[in-house]
C-alpha cells in the first residue's frame, strides 16, 4: 500500500485517489435525482448525473446490468442506486458505476400495480371476449388528456394529417396528479353519457411510473372496462404498460400511434374507392362486349330495329354515364380515367364488324336464336355460324357441356 | 348540435358498393340493371370523394356545467 506522502507526481496522485476511494466506498446505496440521461444507442450503456440539492456525482451503468432494468430512468427521477466509486486515473475522474437501480421510495408502487394486474386479471377484465371492435370509420373521436400536454398536440397533429374528415372532441383532464383518476373516469362516463363519440382514445405523454399512476388506479380501470363506446389506450412510450392498456379494447404503445391506429387514412379511403371504381368498370365493360355482339345479331334482323335502337340508346346513356363521371372524380384518379378513357373508347371504335373481324363466332339455331349453351339444339340439328365475313351452316355432331359456374 | 349531414357514412358506402361490384360480377343482371349499379355506384364514390375533400377537421371541447348540461365549444 503506497504510504500518505507530501510531494505527488499527477499520476501518483490519482493512484492513490484510486487506491483510497475504490478500497472504501464500495457496494453502497446512493439516492438521489437522475439529470443529464443519455442512453447510449449502439453500447446500451446508461450515463447520467445523480444529484441532490448541493451537489452532483456523474453515473454509469453498463449494459449488462441495465438490461433488466423494470422501469426507464428518465430526467428528473428520485432513484435509489447500488454500485462502487471509480476513478478514472487519466483525467482524475471520479464516477459511480451503477450496478441496480430502483425507483426511490416506489418499491411500493410496483408492488401495488402488480397485484392490481392480478386481481382484475382474475376477475377477468382483461379478458379478450369483452374487447369492443375499434369503427373502421368513426366519424368523431373523443379524445381523454391533459388539454395542455404534447400527447393531445400529436394526436391533433396525425389526425389532421392523416384523417381531416374526422372531427375530434376533446375533453381535458388532469392525467396525474390528486384527482386525476376521479377526472379520467369522469371524462369517460361523460362520453358515453353525451354519446356522439364513436371511439375514446384516453392517455397522457411519458413520465416516470409515479407520474402514470393515475392510469394504473382501479376507478380508471373499471371505467373503461364499463365503457360502452371503444376505448383506446395510450399511455407513455412504447416501454410503459399500465393497467389501463391492458383494460382499455385497444393499446396504442404511444399516443401518436393510437391516432394512426383508430382511422384508416384518407389516402387509404381514396385507393379503396379507386379499386370499386375500376371493378364496377370492369364488369359493366365485358357487358357491353356481350351487348355489342348481341346488337351485331340483331342488325341482320330487320323486324327487330326498335330493340337494337333501345339498346343503342341504353349504350349512348353510358357513354353520358362515362362524360359526367370523369368530369366529377378529379385529378387524384389518374389510374379510374385511364381504365374510363379506354372504356370511352372502345364504346366509340367497337363496331358490330369490328367485333366478329376479331374472331368472334355468333351460333344461331334454326329459329334465328342466338346459341348460349351447347345443348340447346339436338345432336344432328343444322345451325348457322356468323363470322366477319359471310355466315355458314352447320351440323351438331356432339357436344359437351359445361357445369355451371355459379 | 350543427347541421347534420345528408350523406351516407363512409362505412355504409363502401358497404353498398362492395355489393354493387359482387352483384354485377355475378353476372346474372341486365345491361339495364348494371348500368343502374353502375351509375349508383360512380355516384356513391363521386359524393364520397367530395365529401373527403371538402371536409374540414372540427376540434371541439366537451364540457360538462355543474347543473350536469353539456356544451360543446370550438377549440382554435
Amino acid at each position: 500500500m503506497p504510504e500518505l506522502r507530501s510531494q505527488y507526481s499527477v499520476s501518483e496522485l490519482n493512484a492513490q485517489i484510486r487506491h483510497l476511494l475504490e478500497g472504501s466506498l464500495s457496494d453502497i446505496w446512493v439516492t438521489g435525482e437522475i439529470s443529464n440521461f443519455h442512453h447510449h444507442p449502439s453500447s446500451g450503456h446508461m450515463y447520467f448525473t445523480l444529484k441532490d440539492s448541493r451537489s452532483e456525482m456523474r453515473c454509469a451503468m453498463f449494459r449488462g446490468n441495465n438490461q433488466f432494468l423494470k422501469f426507464k430512468p428518465t430526467n428528473g427521477m428520485e432513484v435509489r442506486v447500488f454500485g462502487s466509486v471509480s476513478v478514472y486515473e487519466q483525467r482524475g475522474q471520479v464516477q459511480l458505476k451503477v450496478a441496480r437501480m430502483e425507483p426511490a421510495g416506489m418499491g411500493d408502487l410496483f408492488k401495488a400495480f402488480e397485484a392490481m394486474k392480478k386481481s382484475l386479471h382474475e376477475e377477468g377484465l382483461f379478458d379478450s371476449e369483452h374487447k369492443k371492435n375499434i369503427p373502421k370509420f368513426p366519424k368523431k373521436i373523443g379524445v381523454v388528456t391533459s388539454g395542455s400536454g404534447a400527447a393531445l398536440q400529436d394526436i391533433l397533429n396525425v389526425l389532421n394529417r392523416r384523417a381531416p374528415h374526422v372531427n375530434i372532441l376533446i375533453r381535458s383532464t388532469k392525467v396525474q396528479g390528486d384527482g386525476s383518476a376521479q377526472d379520467i373516469s369522469n371524462a369517460i362516463h361523460e362520453f358515453n353519457e353525451h354519446g356522439s363519440v364513436d371511439v375514446i382514445i384516453v392517455g397522457r405523454g411519458g413520465g416516470s411510473m409515479e407520474d402514470l399512476w393515475a392510469f394504473n388506479e382501479e376507478l380508471v380501470a373499471r371505467t373503461i372496462f364499463e365503457s360502452t363506446i371503444p376505448i383506446i389506450s395510450a399511455v407513455g412510450h412504447e416501454t410503459d404498460f399500465t393497467i389501463a392498456d391492458f383494460v382499455g379494447d385497444l393499446r396504442a404503445p404511444t399516443p401518436s400511434a393510437a391516432a394512426e391506429l383508430v382511422c384508416i387514412s384518407v389516402g387509404d379511403i381514396h385507393g379503396t374507392f379507386i379499386e370499386m371504381g375500376n371493378g364496377l368498370s370492369r364488369v359493366l365493360q365485358g357487358k357491353i362486349d356481350r351487348a355489342w355482339i348481341r346488337i351485331d345479331h340483331l342488325e341482320n334482323r330487320t323486324t327487330l330495329q326498335q330493340p337494337q335502337k333501345r339498346i343503342q340508346s341504353q349504350i349512348e346513356k353510358l357513354a353520358q354515364y362515362h362524360k359526367r363521371m370523369v368530369h366529377g372524380m378529379g385529378v387524384t384518379q389518374t389510374h379510374f380515367l385511364d381504365k374510363t378513357d379506354a372504356l370511352a373508347k372502345q364504346l366509340v371504335g367497337l363496331g358490330p364488324i369490328q367485333v366478329l373481324d376479331r374472331g368472334y363466332s355468333i351460333a344461331f339455331d334454326p329459329s334465328g336464336e342466338i346459341i348460349r349453351n351447347s345443348t340447346d339444339i339436338e345432336i344432328g340439328e343444322i345451325f348457322t355460324l356468323k363470322t366477319g365475313q359471310g355466315s355458314l351452316d352447320a351440323e351438331k355432331t356432339s357436344d359437351h357441356p359445361e357445369p355451371k359456374n355459379t | 348540435m350543427t347541421k347534420k349531414e345528408n350523406h351516407p357514412s363512409f362505412e355504409t358506402s363502401l358497404e353498398r358498393l362492395e355489393s354493387l361490384v359482387d352483384r354485377m360480377e355475378s353476372g346474372d343482371a341486365t345491361l339495364e340493371q348494371s348500368l343502374a349499379w353502375f351509375e349508383e355506384g360512380m355516384g356513391l364514390i363521386k359524393s364520397c370523394q367530395s365529401q373527403l375533400k371538402h371536409a374540414e377537421q372540427k376540434v371541439q371541447e366537451l364540457i360538462k356545467n355543474s347543473a350536469g348540461e353539456f356544451t360543446v365549444k370550438d377549440i382554435e
